[in-house]
């Protein structure tokens, strides 16, 4: 496939990827703002306004870039994991296996759709915010990089999750298990500081503190984190989720007999 | 005659053991309107999975138009069109999209891809349903749905497993049409069906596979020449009671106004007729009592399966 082809099929997965999280926005994009404008209230007005300051900014301000973060590793992972599982259950990824697009064209596809929906919940996330707080943005580039690579990540996850699953209740097992917990206690609503010594070093090797704080440094200028761990680590994850996921569209496992 | 589809040696074994293809050789050349046949379980929608790249192969070499499947797949597929057996299309997404999408996913550019959409939408009559959900549509609305999508860019060979299953007598024939329309204007054609008779009706070559190998692979008419006896059912115009006895052919009276005649190639239709006028029975219509086809297909496969 020449490179005009290339980008003519991506750009049709990206377009059709859309349009399927926007045909069914009360379930895609309403649900994260309802949630989000929950944790505003509780968190930060009732319970935030008794807590006071943390890294020098107000509750309310200090979770809010977390609370974005969290929408946008939510609905990246989802929109991948429900889209690509859903054309495997009725078959239409057939349409795609069937068609000269390398793998990495239907993977990065995908990708950019979740991608494509989880900045777009993160931008309702923030307007919702706004009504809460008002923000800054202190490093404009290491805002947009950071949530835009994490998105990725958590797309591919999305994607590697989908090509195992086998039946729907597969695709909520990681999201519970695993995603949660972790961005809840990847630095969203505390700063790793606060912990002890111990629980701060485990902490570290949660992937989502990095990208948490990342964000937040972007949007407040404070971190528990460095900013190049917190790209080293993002990159670390792109490439690792990346080759596997081409690996597994290689094999044909879960889409090929 | 460049060959359009050669297949060697093909085999699969899947994971639990089940050996579907046992090394199977055909060609299909360009321009044929082929026949794939076989009784259920026999590898046809394995063949075609292969072809179509659905399904690993555990080995042998597939050839579409003298490039290994190995070697150059991406450029094979923009060849091949498929419509499989089974209904694989996002039941959500609109008509008109799930085409334009296809022709995405090919590369070909929105404009030629609208334009397509339109043509292949029209020549399989539901360019009115092009703005419809697609689970709205009928079963054989699904059916030609699948034919315009595998044909939107426009392919050199298009291979159909069972396209007409469930469609009504008037659809069929009007997808026969289409089809034989389509293969006149170039377009190398493959199907696979349970009517005999569509296959009799409409292809050229055939090749039959049951458990897993080739049986047969000919010409329609060099196996159709093979039959050495057809069996005729004869209509009577007045009843008779007494049984009919004609020298060297078997007859059975079914009923009082019914005969079944079995014809050998040595004896002729003439013949009987002959005799029949002879003894008085008038016949007002004459018809096989199952299809040509039909009774070759399975002496071939009762012979195959006797010998596993």
């Amino acid at each position: 496939m020449r490179l005009k082809e290339q980008l003519i099929a991506i750009k049709t997965i990206l377009v059709k990827e859309i349009r399927r999280f926007l045909r069914i926005w009360v379930q895609t994009l309403i649900p994260p703002a309802i949630t989000v404008v929950l944790y505003f209230v509780i968190f930060g007005q009732l319970i935030g306004s008794r807590i006071g300051e943390m890294g020098g900014f107000n509750y309310m301000q200090y979770i809010v870039p977390g609370l974005i973060m969290m929408a946008v590793i939510t609905n990246s992972y989802s929109n991948v994991v429900s889209s690509f599982f859903g054309a495997k259950f009725q078959r239409s990824v057939e349409e795609m296996l069937v068609s000269p697009m390398p793998n990495y064209i239907i993977i990065w596809g995908f990708i950019l759709g979740g991608v494509a929906r989880g900045m777009a919940v993160g931008a309702l996330v923030t307007i919702l915010a706004l009504f809460f707080t008002s923000l800054s943005v202190f490093n404009l580039p290491v805002t947009i990089s950071i949530v835009f690579l994490t998105a990725i990540v958590f797309s591919l996850g999305g994607f590697i999750n989908a090509v195992f699953a086998n039946k729907f209740d597969d695709i909520s097992i990681v999201p519970t298990f695993i995603l949660t917990p972790l961005t809840y206690l990847g630095g969203v609503f505390y700063s790793i500081d606060l912990l002890p010594p111990f629980w701060a070093a485990i902490s570290k090797a949660n992937p989502i503190v990095y990208m948490v704080n990342g964000f937040r440094f972007g949007i407040l200028g404070v971190s528990d984190v460095g900013l190049i761990e917190t790209y080293g680590m993002i990159a670390f994850f792109i490439v690792v989720l990346y080759f596997w996921a081409l690996y597994l569209m290689k094999k044909g496992i879960g889409i090929r007999s | 005659m460049e060959i359009a589809l050669s297949v060697r040696n093909l085999r699969k074994t899947y994971d639990n053991g089940v050996e579907a293809l046992k090394g199977i050789s055909f060609d299909v050349n360009q321009g044929d309107f082929t026949a794939l046949l076989g009784p259920n379980g026999a590898g046809k929608s394995t063949t075609i999975g292969i072809i179509s790249s659905l399904t690993n192969k555990s080995a042998g070499d597939i050839l579409v138009f003298n490039r290994n499947t190995d070697k150059e797949f991406s450029v094979i597929k923009k060849d091949i069109g498929i419509v499989p057996q089974e209904f694989n299309f996002n039941q959500f997404e609109k008509v008109g999209d799930i085409l334009r999408a296809q022709a995405g996913y090919f590369g070909i550019d929105s404009r030629t891809a609208a334009v397509r959409t339109e043509k292949y939408l029209k020549l399989l009559d539901i360019w009115n349903k092009r703005n419809e959900p697609s689970r709205l549509l009928s079963g054989g609305m699904k059916r030609r749905l699948m034919i315009a999508r595998a044909l939107v860019h426009e392919p050199k060979l298009l291979i159909l497993d069972e396209p007409t299953a469930g469609v009504d007598i008037e659809l069929r024939r009007s997808m026969w049409d289409f089809l034989v329309d389509l293969n006149r204007s170039g377009t190398t054609i493959i199907l696979t069906t349970h009517y005999l008779e569509e296959a009799e009706h409409l292809c050229r070559t055939i090749a039959i596979i049951d458990h897993g190998e080739i049986v047969e692979n000919t010409t329609m008419k060099k196996l159709l020449a093979k039959l050495d006896r057809e069996t005729f059912i004869l209509d009577l115009a007045n009843e008779q009671n007494a049984p009919v006895e004609i020298p060297d052919i078997a007859v059975k009276l079914i009923d009082t106004t019914t005969l079944e005649v079995e014809v050998t190639k040595k004896s002729s239709l003439n013949e009987i007729f002959k005799s029949l006028d002879g003894k008085g029975i008038k016949v007002t219509s004459m018809r096989n009592k199952t299809n040509r086809l039909e009774e070759l297909f399975v002496n071939l496969v009762k012979n195959g399966s006797n010998g596993h």
